[in-house]
């Protein structure tokens, strides 16, 4: 155990990553900020519509979609596998309705069915490619990602001067993208997740929105695959929005928790990692689930405390409430 | 989305990520992941060798199959019918920290101390789950996207970790993720077959508490059930299964072939016991079938191929089955639109005769076609249909058609339960006269024999309808083609009322 988990050294694990490669460092970080602040703000809605799980769905069946838009057009490059994705995104989205449209199933076994089939014919595919030789990709890269190799990539060049590594521009996009989309449509989103029929009855289509919201999982889900994984990028869909919804009830202040939490556990994250010497992505989604459950125990402890100190007066004024006839 | 910062799988990136083999050690999971490696002989000879049986390999490849299909069917029917479906996932990854601190235990792969390592992280990850639900206002999605990422994160920082320690025998950990259905020693069948054995045991024994829990918890505990106590059970039995399943299909498929052969057997069948059965069954089936294609098929990996077949399973029943498929109800409902429109071409019919006074049993096909209001083209093409089943036949030239014993004792019928309707309507639901017809356009084709009786009986055997037409009765009906004129029936004296 001792070798397992190395003593904490404050100059190795903290100061160490920013003085020896600060572009490194930076870029990670930025990155783990991105891909879970995104996922986080488009997380708020999926969770108040009880959505959590489709995000699952998606991210899983992402992988059958790249492979056959490499086997269609012979071609991994950007847009390709931008449609691919999207494409076995729109599918899980569609088998799922239509399963639980058209049969009996319950609506969680047809997300099961639906998105446990497609995986299954993506590593089938990826299988099958690789013993032809024509086709590389790691499996394994697909579940876990690899967020370390993001200030690896030859940095982005724009009118001279240097931006950054491409993933994490493109992340900072949709990022921004989808910042941009909730402060321009914030009461029609509200709405819609809150109250379908009020929806309805002011005009707004919820199935424009409903799809909209799909749209925009797919699209983050896509951008964040390939440094987190598959599985990962289902935390950053969750995680976040539950440690906001928490802690507040208002939207607009759930909002802002998620991108506090996306920057805390990105920067905390690297640094346990750094310490434990272990996945930069699996240990921010850890810092994210461990500041989840800080906040859980605080609110907890200081509902236990509220009661105790009104517990004279409301046991009191309760009496008093039922004794008006 | 911006094209110039787009995405796109690197291909260099990729293949530094592989050649590091940061993540795991040994070669992609889904290339060891396959039965055998023959690498020249034929399908045939390759089908044939899988029906002999030789390989000790593909023996205890295929038993083990076979067994987690059983083993997974049985459990993910509880799961599909508790609407737990998405639990099996979340337990499923919920795992993986425990395979790793069970291999931590003493650096080797002990399968006995993965065994209860895993058991151990998977009902926590249940409890976890209970707990949030039960203490935040979290939903069950939540709880168990939660438990789902949490848990795996920490499963993969676990693993890594081990990845990076010096020395022990490390190899073989990837197993779990993708599974190696291959790989499989006599010691993880003996594990499978001890699972599959509780699963069943614990279902045989407590089936009615098992049935009464999953479908009525409110019913189960005013009898005193313990109903906390099943649904723990049932996790326990659940996290066995999973473990035990992780070495053949890995970590993600687990969740497939636990939900999707039960979900078939839901298609199928409305009896708990009949849906165990079927989806262990399927489960069998599946695992049987990719373990042959996987030995077949050179090079393919034996979980997605039980998969692929499970979810084949599945569309065929959500297609064919008899009751709720697809298929079946569309062709329910092409097959009773048909019948109508024949019913109401032979209603048609007596109306032209009725017309006639009975006086001949010729009906012109111009005469049915006004009646109708369509196209002689269109009536001509009813007409022949009722020839091919037997209704009506058409005369030499082709201008008209004559009904047959069976084509009047329909059409009688029909026009009967329309006129008892119309008639029923305005006696006993007080509806004027002029808005009865539309409603009883519906229902005289799905009137049954009992209910035109009890109608009969309730309007006291009126012949008359509200529009003064008569209402053929029990001997009109049995009266063949005969046109007598006697005056007990109203076929004999149409038009005379």
């Amino acid at each position: 155990m001792g070798t397992l988990i190395p003593a904490f050294d404050f100059q190795r694990c903290v100061i160490e990553p920013w003085v020896s490669d600060p572009w490194g460092t930076g870029w990670i970080i930025a990155m783990g900020f991105f891909v879970l602040a995104a996922g986080g703000l488009v997380g708020n809605y999926l969770l108040l519509r009880r959505m959590a799980l489709i995000g699952d769905a998606i991210s899983h069946s992402i992988l059958p979609g790249l492979i056959g838009a490499f086997l269609i057009f012979r071609n991994s490059g950007t847009l390709v596998s931008v449609l691919g994705a999207f494409a076995a995104g729109v599918v899980t989205v569609a088998m799922i309705e239509f399963i639980h449209r058209q049969t009996r199933v319950k609506p969680d076994a047809a997300i099961c069915i639906a998105f446990t089939s497609l995986f299954a014919l993506g590593v089938l595919m990826i299988s099958a490619l690789e013993s032809q030789g024509s086709f590389h990709i790691d499996a394994d890269c697909v579940l876990y990602g690899e967020i370390a190799f993001v200030p690896l990539e030859e940095p982005l060049q724009f009118a001279g001067l240097t931006l950054g590594p491409p993933s994490a521009i493109r992340m900072a996009g949709i990022l921004a993208l989808v910042i941009a989309v909730i402060c321009i449509f914030y009461k029609e989103l509200l709405v819609t997740a809150f109250d379908s029929g009020l929806a309805r009855s002011m005009g707004m289509k919820s199935g424009v929105w409903h799809y909209g919201l799909m749209g925009a999982v797919i699209l983050v889900v896509v951008g964040a695959f390939e440094s987190v994984g598959a599985i990962l990028a289902v935390a950053t869909l969750i995680v976040p929005p539950m440690f906001a919804a928490q802690l507040s009830s208002r939207l607009s202040v759930r909002l802002v928790l998620t991108m506090v939490h996306a920057a805390i556990s990105s920067l905390l994250g690297l640094h346990l990692s750094y310490w434990l010497n272990c996945s930069v992505a699996g240990a921010m989604v850890v810092v994210g689930a461990a500041l989840f459950v800080a906040a859980w125990a605080v609110t907890t402890l200081l509902s236990v405390w509220h009661r105790q100190q009104s517990e004279p007066e409301s046991s009191e004024s309760s009496r008093a409430t039922y004794s008006i006839p | 989305m911006n094209m110039r910062v787009g995405w796109r799988l690197k291909p260099i990136v990729g293949r530094a990520v592989c050649a590091l083999g940061v993540w795991l050690l040994t070669a992609p999971a889904a290339h060891a992941a396959r039965i055998s490696d023959i690498a020249e002989s034929t399908l045939l000879e390759r089908a044939i060798r899988f029906f002999s049986f030789s390989d000790p390999s593909l023996r205890f490849a295929l038993a083990g199959s076979i067994l987690l299909g059983i083993c997974c069917g049985l459990m993910g029917a509880f799961l599909v019918v508790r609407k737990l479906a998405l639990m099996g996932d979340a337990l499923s990854h919920a795992v993986l920290p425990g395979v790793a601190l069970g291999f931590l235990w003493n650096l080797t792969r002990d399968p006995v101390a993965i065994f209860v390592g895993a058991v151990l992280t998977g009902l926590l990850g249940a409890g976890t789950v209970q707990v949030i639900r039960q203490t935040t206002r979290h939903k069950e999605d939540a709880a168990l996207g939660f438990v789902l990422a949490s848990f795996f994160a920490v499963g993969i920082c676990l693993f890594t970790m081990i990845q990076n320690l010096p020395g022990g025998n490390r190899s073989g950990l990837d197993k779990f993720m993708f599974g190696q259905a291959a790989s499989m020693g006599p010691q993880d069948v003996g594990l499978l077959a001890v699972v599959t054995g509780l699963a069943l045991g614990a279902v045989l024994l407590f089936y009615k508490e098992l049935k009464i829990t999953s479908f009525d918890p409110a019913f189960a505990r005013s009898t005193g059930l313990r109903v906390q106590i099943f649904h723990y059970g049932l996790m326990l039995l659940l996290a066995f299964a999973i473990v035990a399943s992780l070495q053949a299909v890995g970590v993600v498929l687990v969740s497939a072939m636990l939900v999707i052969p039960a979900a078939a057997a839901y298609l199928l069948t409305d009896r708990f016991g009949m849906m165990l059965l079927l989806a262990s069954v399927f489960g069998l089936g599946a695992g049987a079938i990719g373990s042959f294609m996987s030995f077949v098929g050179r090079n393919l990996p034996t979980g997605p191929l039980m998969v692929l077949s499970a979810s084949a399973v599945f569309l065929l029943a959500l297609l064919l089955g008899p009751r709720h498929g697809i298929l079946s109800r569309w062709w329910r409902q092409v097959s009773r639109s048909a019948r109508i429109r024949r019913e109401n071409t032979l209603k048609a019919m007596y109306q032209v005769l009725e017309e006639n006074d009975f006086t001949t049993d010729q009906i012109t096909i111009k005469d049915l076609a006004v009646k109708r209001r369509e196209t002689l083209d269109e009536v001509e093409h009813q007409v022949a249909t009722l020839k091919r089943h037997g209704l009506a036949t058409i005369s030499s030239t082709g201008d008209a058609a004559c009904l047959t014993p069976a084509g009047w004792q329909r059409a009688c019928e029909i026009v009967r339960n329309h006129r008892l309707w119309e008639l029923y309507l305005t006696n006993a639901a007080q509806m004027a006269p002029d808005h009865v017809h539309d409603d009883a356009e519906e229902i005289e084709h799905v009137l049954g024999e009992a209910n035109v009786q009890a109608l009969e009986r309730r309007l006291n055997f009126s012949r008359k309808d509200p529009h003064g037409k008569m209402i053929p009765g029990i001997e009109d009906i049995h009266a063949g083609r005969a046109l007598s004129r006697d005056s007990e029936r109203a076929t004999g004296f149409g038009g005379k009322a």
